[in-house]
Order: structure tokens, then C-alpha cells, then sequence
């Protein structure tokens, strides 16, 4: 049967891909980000998964305001990277598990989970930039991507509970899954971080590393939090942090913290990172 | 729309469904900069390029001039504008400072410094900053 074997949360800040497309990791500015993703990369060559289930916001990428789906699942073969003004990331296409990522749909919506079914879907930084910081610049990625899409465009995104319930229903889906799969949920997205108007450049570090300390402990708390107090406490673009809600809740009740590093800034951007298993 | 609990953020415009519907065709003049030919086609004249797409007198005028908080207000989107932001070969940081109302090097060393501040920021209600 296919398994759930750990669950990691990142931030997708888009001058991340810049900084390691451009060989720039290394300059004053980004080196100790870099350096707090070291230990993830060894421990992630050391468990790569089969499939990455990956949570991720499309950036007006493949969705722009003629379709905006709340939640939407990756069903094809192969991704494309998208161009987002500038040209695509110089990095290997994303290739899918179809089969896993049906199994997920149809059980997911059986479960009430009323999921959009993509299949042509090019994907952004929003999702090649946790393949990058976790997996460095390999010339393929070491393992197959299911990308779900979650509106954090166009408000409101959908509440921390119902991200928490969608986790808890991708774990199910995954586990009666019978081929022998090793499976990773990521979340990503996040910490605080506003990018737009005067009041651009707002970071909570306070507010990081509670929500941090909650993932781990208190999730059930964490999925009452209303969407204003994103917005006001951790930035109009904080309230991406709901995808994390949706890695948690694929873990189960209980889970235990192998790793989490934290850095500000990275541009306008708190970024957290975390690894995650069940307990 | 009603019940805003949102609105009193200071300088925040939050992307809502009135926002989107005001917004439409700004957005989607955005998006259009994801093709290298639009690109090219834009950069080469840009009014003409404009002339393409309904928006309001006040919308050109605000993409001409790069006014990104007045196109904010005229329902606009950030994540729509950074293709905007591509397009001329900026950085997200250098809008966001343009944004903020700030240099480029003032903007960054407030963000290596730990940020804005959330505290004065909650707020335009004096009791709730």
C-alpha cells in the first residue's frame, strides 16, 4: 500500500529560483539562506519519495481570471514550466503519476471534496522553486509530482479548516492507494509577506514561529485562525500559509519536527522551511 | 459586497470579487505579457499594444506610467503585475520598494533589518494599530 512518509513546508519566493539559476547562492545576501536548506537536501537524498504530492498557488500562471479554480489537482503526465515574464526556469519538466493523482481525485471528491481536474497545467515558481531548494539542479527531478492548486489570488482563499480537512482526505486517498508508494506532502508558500502597496515589506516573526510551533503541536488551534488575521498580522500574501494547513493534516493527529529553519529576508519574504513526519 | 472586515488594513487593497470585476481586462492585459511575442509587440509601442484592451482611461494611463499603487486601487493585482515587472526587467523587490514609497536600497536594508513592522500597521483605527 502507498504511505505518506513525511511532510515538508517551504516558502516559494520567486528570486530563489532567480538566485540558483543565476549562480548567486554563494553571494553575501543569499549564502546563510542556502546554507539553512543544506541539511534538507542531504536528508532528502537520503529519503527521496516516489511522488511528491506538492500544494502549491498558481501566480497567474496557468490560471488567470478567466478560470480560478479553489482547488485544483494534476492529473497529467507531464508538466511544462511556465512562462511568468521572462521565460521559463531553466529546469526539468515536472512529470506526474496520473494513476495516483486520479485515485486522489476520485477519492478525494467522493470524500466531498469537490477538486478541479487539470490536465494541462503549466507550472510556476510557485512550485519549481521547493523542487529546487529541496533537490538542488539535478537534469531530471528524482521523483514524481502531483500538483495541487490552491487559490490564494483571488480572496478569499479557502479556510484553514477546510485546507486542514482536504489534508486529512488526501491522507486517506493515499493510503488505499494499493501499489507500494512512497509518498511526500508538501505545503508551501508563506511565512509573512506582503508585495503590494505601502505597506509592502511587513514581516511577523513573532506570528512565523508561533505558527510554526502550532503546526507541529497545536494544528486542530491553527485551523480556527480567520483569514483577517493573516492579513493583518502576517501580510496580505501571508494567508498563503493556509497550503501548509493542508501538508498537516495529511500527517494525522500527531507529528514530530525533524528539521525547521527560518530566515529573514528573502526579497520581500519571512521564508520558514520544515520537515515533518507522523507520530 | 458587504461585511468587509478587511478595509481598515493601511495601505492594503485586498483582491476580492469587486476588485477582480473592476480589474478584469488590466489582469488580463497583464497576463497576455506571459507570451515573449506580446512582450516584444508591447515594448515596441505600447499605446498601440493598449489600444488592444478595454480598459478605462485611467487604467492606460496608470500602466504607462508604471503607477502600480493607483492601479492597485483601480483593481489591479500584484501577481498580474509582476508579469509587467518581467517584462521591463525589474525585480519583484524593486516594485514592491516603488510600492512601499522607498529607494530600492532604503527598501532592502528595512527587509534585512527584520521588515515593516507589524506594530502601527494593523490598523487605520487608531484603538486597534
Amino acid at each position: 500500500m502507498a504511505k505518506i512518509t513525511a511532510g515538508i513546508s517551504t516558502s516559494h519566493v520567486p528570486a530563489l529560483g532567480v538566485a540558483m539559476d543565476h549562480g548567486n547562492t554563494e553571494d553575501e545576501y543569499w549564502a546563510p539562506l542556502f546554507k539553512g536548506y543544506e541539511h534538507s537536501r542531504q536528508w532528502m537524498q537520503e529519503n527521496t519519495p516516489d511522488v511528491v504530492v506538492l500544494v502549491y498557488n498558481d501566480h497567474a500562471s496557468a490560471f488567470s481570471l478567466e478560470l480560478i479554480p479553489t482547488f485544483a489537482i494534476g492529473c497529467a503526465e507531464q508538466f511544462a514550466i511556465a512562462d511568468e515574464g521572462w521565460g521559463p526556469r531553466p529546469v526539468p519538466a515536472v512529470e506526474g503519476h496520473p494513476e495516483l493523482a486520479w485515485h486522489i481525485a476520485q477519492s478525494a471528491i467522493e470524500d466531498e471534496f469537490d477538486m478541479t481536474i487539470v490536465n494541462r497545467m503549466p507550472v510556476d515558481h510557485g512550485l519549481t522553486v521547493p523542487l529546487s531548494m529541496l533537490f538542488g539542479q539535478p537534469k531530471s527531478w528524482p521523483c514524481q509530482v502531483i500538483p495541487i492548486a490552491v487559490n490564494v489570488v483571488v480572496y478569499p482563499p479557502p479556510s484553514g479548516r477546510r485546507c486542514y480537512h482536504l489534508g486529512q482526505a488526501i491522507g486517506r486517498a493515499v493510503e488505499s492507494f494499493a501499489p507500494d508508494v512512497d509518498v511526500q506532502v508538501w505545503g508551501t508558500g508563506g511565512m509573512s509577506h506582503q508585495l503590494q502597496g505601502p505597506r509592502a515589506g511587513l514581516i511577523n516573526q513573532a506570528f512565523d514561529q508561533a505558527f510554526m510551533n502550532d503546526l507541529v503541536a497545536n494544528p486542530e488551534l491553527l485551523m480556527h485562525k480567520p483569514h483577517i488575521e493573516y492579513l493583518r498580522e502576517a501580510g496580505s500574501e501571508g494567508v498563503e500559509l493556509v497550503m501548509w494547513l493542508i501538508m498537516r493534516g495529511a500527517l494525522g493527529p500527531h507529528a514530530k519536527e525533524l528539521y525547521r529553519f527560518y530566515h529573514v529576508p528573502a526579497s520581500n519574504t519571512a521564508v520558514g522551511h520544515m520537515i515533518l513526519q507522523s507520530a | 459586497m458587504s461585511n468587509k472586515d478587511y478595509n481598515d488594513i493601511p495601505g492594503t487593497t485586498i483582491f476580492d470579487g469587486d476588485m477582480a470585476r473592476k480589474g478584469y481586462w488590466v489582469n488580463q492585459f497583464c497576463m497576455s505579457l506571459v507570451k515573449p511575442d506580446n512582450r516584444a509587440r508591447f515594448l515596441a509601442d505600447e499605446a498601440t499594444y493598449l489600444d488592444e484592451w478595454q480598459i478605462t482611461a485611467e487604467q492606460r494611463t496608470a500602466v504607462l506610467k508604471r503607477d502600480y499603487n493607483t492601479l492597485l486601487s483601480l483593481g489591479g493585482n500584484v501577481y498580474f503585475f509582476s508579469k509587467l515587472f518581467f517584462t521591463d526587467e525589474k525585480s519583484f523587490e524593486a516594485c514592491a520598494a516603488q510600492m512601499a514609497g522607498m529607494s530600492q536600497p532604503d527598501y532592502r536594508a528595512m527587509m534585512i533589518n527584520g521588515g515593516r513592522a507589524v506594530a502601527g500597521n494593523r490598523s487605520t483605527r487608531v484603538e486597534d494599530r
